[in-house]
């Protein structure tokens, strides 16, 4: 591992400064992802600066009825809140979904959703990648496939040698919870406080596929707001993995549904949380059967892409993303009374 | 480069200069002699390194020791008291819940974490009903103790050993 120097500011005020004067500084917070690239090579930084004990751990009622994770609040912690048990499950199921209890007591608010891909070309470091090393080139493209990208990328065989290639997704559970809540980042920067829907939070690789959010370098996430919901909504997270416990997704949904509304958002099928806009809008104002559900999927996955690769690549994700959608929604308007 | 720091392990304050590259679990292992936890992956994934942080299990090879600078720690070596046996190692020895054993410390403290988030209501991701009290089933002890692998497969006496400790408290 690369020698680093480490400061613990006194507030998020400096925090931001010391980071925003090192062009080679990164933030620490619970440090699951972070101190995994740190020995993985993956994150070289010259300057750590931990702000885990800077931002707030409280989770808050607000006035309009929704709900504040501070940024170091654990994803133990808000998964063990009975106000987001009762008011938003599809958070507390995806944050169960994810990881494991050690690791959940440890990931904060603020890191989860800007933890980096799992795509394992990404973490070796001896193998060309244009999001760890911008202009190298994509790894992954015809390769190991099964856990990248269908929608949002260039096509069927991008050209692996091309600086803007990149087929990854993201891997977080709570933030394609988070995507389908459309929840809202607090933050402050260089620039001062702003706030983010989620939704625009993580970005498409674009020319840039270093950038996984448009965070500005020093930026710091200081809290997530939960929208209030109106009475009766009903949500749900659903994941398919590999393995019945402790496995990334290979798809996932969140949807959040009331009286004659539906929201749709899809994880390990994108660079980012995927909202599913185009099934949405079809679907708003319908009745969700079986058959409008599946023809809504159908338009929302017209442009996907399978990518080609070993073990037959990644086009199965198009019927298995469909046919999750599907049961999420059936299991949400089946219960209603 | 080197930071002052201090850590409570098992009770007893121990004052070191660290890298700042040092994780906890070799800080414990390899600074203050404590191998209790050990080192399976180093990446997260196989939870030999669980230790106690500040009162919840964690992975001590993901934490940085800098950044946890007057934490307080509990090791599966600092479980017993007085020369007498947690109840989580008791019942590990009487259900025969280890083989090779390399695994052991990093599950025993996971399954008094585990016993712990029970006794405050945590649900997870097998529980069917988030409003309801959770109750200790095979299915529920599986899932929570889910990120701590056994090379050995002893899984079949693991998770009646945590349903044992967990119906003692
Ligand atoms: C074995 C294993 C299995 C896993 N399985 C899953 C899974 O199934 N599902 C899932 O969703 N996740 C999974 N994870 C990932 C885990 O959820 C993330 O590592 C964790 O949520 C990251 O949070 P953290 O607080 O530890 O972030 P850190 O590692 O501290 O930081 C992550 C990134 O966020 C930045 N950062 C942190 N806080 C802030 C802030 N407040 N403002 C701005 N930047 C910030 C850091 O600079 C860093 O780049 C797994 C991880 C491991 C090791
Ligand atoms: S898919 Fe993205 S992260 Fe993976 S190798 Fe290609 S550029 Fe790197
Ligand atoms: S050594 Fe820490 S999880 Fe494997
Ligand atoms: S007893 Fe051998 S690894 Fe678990």
């Amino acid at each position: 591992m690369k020698p680093f120097a480490f400061a613990r500011p006194g507030d998020v005020a400096e925090a931001v400064r010391e980071v925003a004067a090192e062009p080679n500084a990164v933030f620490l917070a619970g440090g699951t992802n972070l101190v995994d690239h740190l020995r993985l090579g993956v994150a070289r930084p010259e300057l750590v600066v931990d702000v885990r004990t800077l931002t707030s751990r409280e989770i808050t009622d607000l006035d309009d009825g929704g709900l504040r994770l501070g940024a170091a609040s654990t994803n133990s912690e808000v998964a063990a809140d009975r106000r987001v048990w009762e008011r938003y499950p599809v958070l507390a199921q995806a944050l169960l979904a994810g990881a494991t209890g050690q690791l959940r007591n440890m990931a904060t608010t603020g890191g989860n959703p800007l933890q980096r891909t799992r795509c394992p070309y990404f973490q070796d470091v001896t193998t060309p990648c244009n999001k760890r090393e911008p202009g190298t080139g994509c790894s992954a493209v015809g390769g190991y496939v099964r856990y990248h990208a269908i929608l949002g990328t260039p096509g069927a065989l991008p050209d692996p040698t091309a600086p803007e290639t990149c087929i990854a997704t993201h891997p977080s559970d709570m933030a394609v919870a988070l995507a389908a809540l459309d929840a809202r980042v607090h933050t402050i920067g260089p620039a001062g406080v702003r706030t983010i829907p989620f939704v625009d939070l993580h970005r498409l690789p674009g020319d840039d596929p270093s950038r996984d959010t448009v965070l500005e370098h020093g930026e710091l996430i200081t809290a997530i707001d939960l929208p209030p919901l109106p009475e009766g909504t009903r949500s749900a997270y659903r994941k398919v993995r590999d393995r019945a416990s402790y496995a990334f997704a290979l798809v996932s949904v969140a949807a959040v549904v009331d009286d004659g509304d539906v929201r749709i958002a899809l994880g390990g099928v994108a660079h980012k949380p995927w909202r599913a806009s185009r099934a949405e809008e079809i679907l708003r104002g319908g009745p969700l059967t079986e058959h409008a559900v599946r023809a809504a999927m159908d338009a929302e996955l017209a442009a996907a892409q399978p990518q080609p690769g070993v073990e037959s690549g990644n086009g199965f994700k198009i019927p298995l993303v469909a046919r999750t959608v599907a049961a999420t929604l059936r299991g949400l308007t089946e219960e209603q009374p | 480069m080197d930071a002052d720091i201090t850590l409570r392990v098992d009770g007893e304050a121990r004052r070191l200069t660290v890298d700042t590259r040092t994780s906890l679990l070799d800080a414990l292992r390899e600074r203050l002699g404590n191998t209790s936890p050990k080192k399976g992956c180093d990446h997260g994934q196989c939870g030999a390194c669980t230790i106690l942080l500040d009162g919840q299990r964690a992975l001590s090879c993901l934490a940085l020791a800098v950044a946890h600078d007057g934490a307080e720690i509990t090791t599966a070596d600092g479980l017993a008291r007085d020369g007498e046996l947690h109840p989580v190692q008791r019942a590990f020895l009487e259900r025969d819940a280890f083989q090779c054993g390399y695994c052991t410390p990093g599950q025993v403290c996971s399954a008094v974490g585990v016993i712990e988030e029970f006794a405050q209501g945590w649900p997870s991701h097998v529980t069917e009903d988030l409003t309801a009290d959770p109750e200790m089933t095979h299915d529920e002890v599986a899932e929570r103790m889910s990120g701590n692998l056994c090379r050995c497969a002893a899984y079949v006496n693991i998770t009646p050993a945590v349903q044992d400790a967990a119906a003692q408290r």
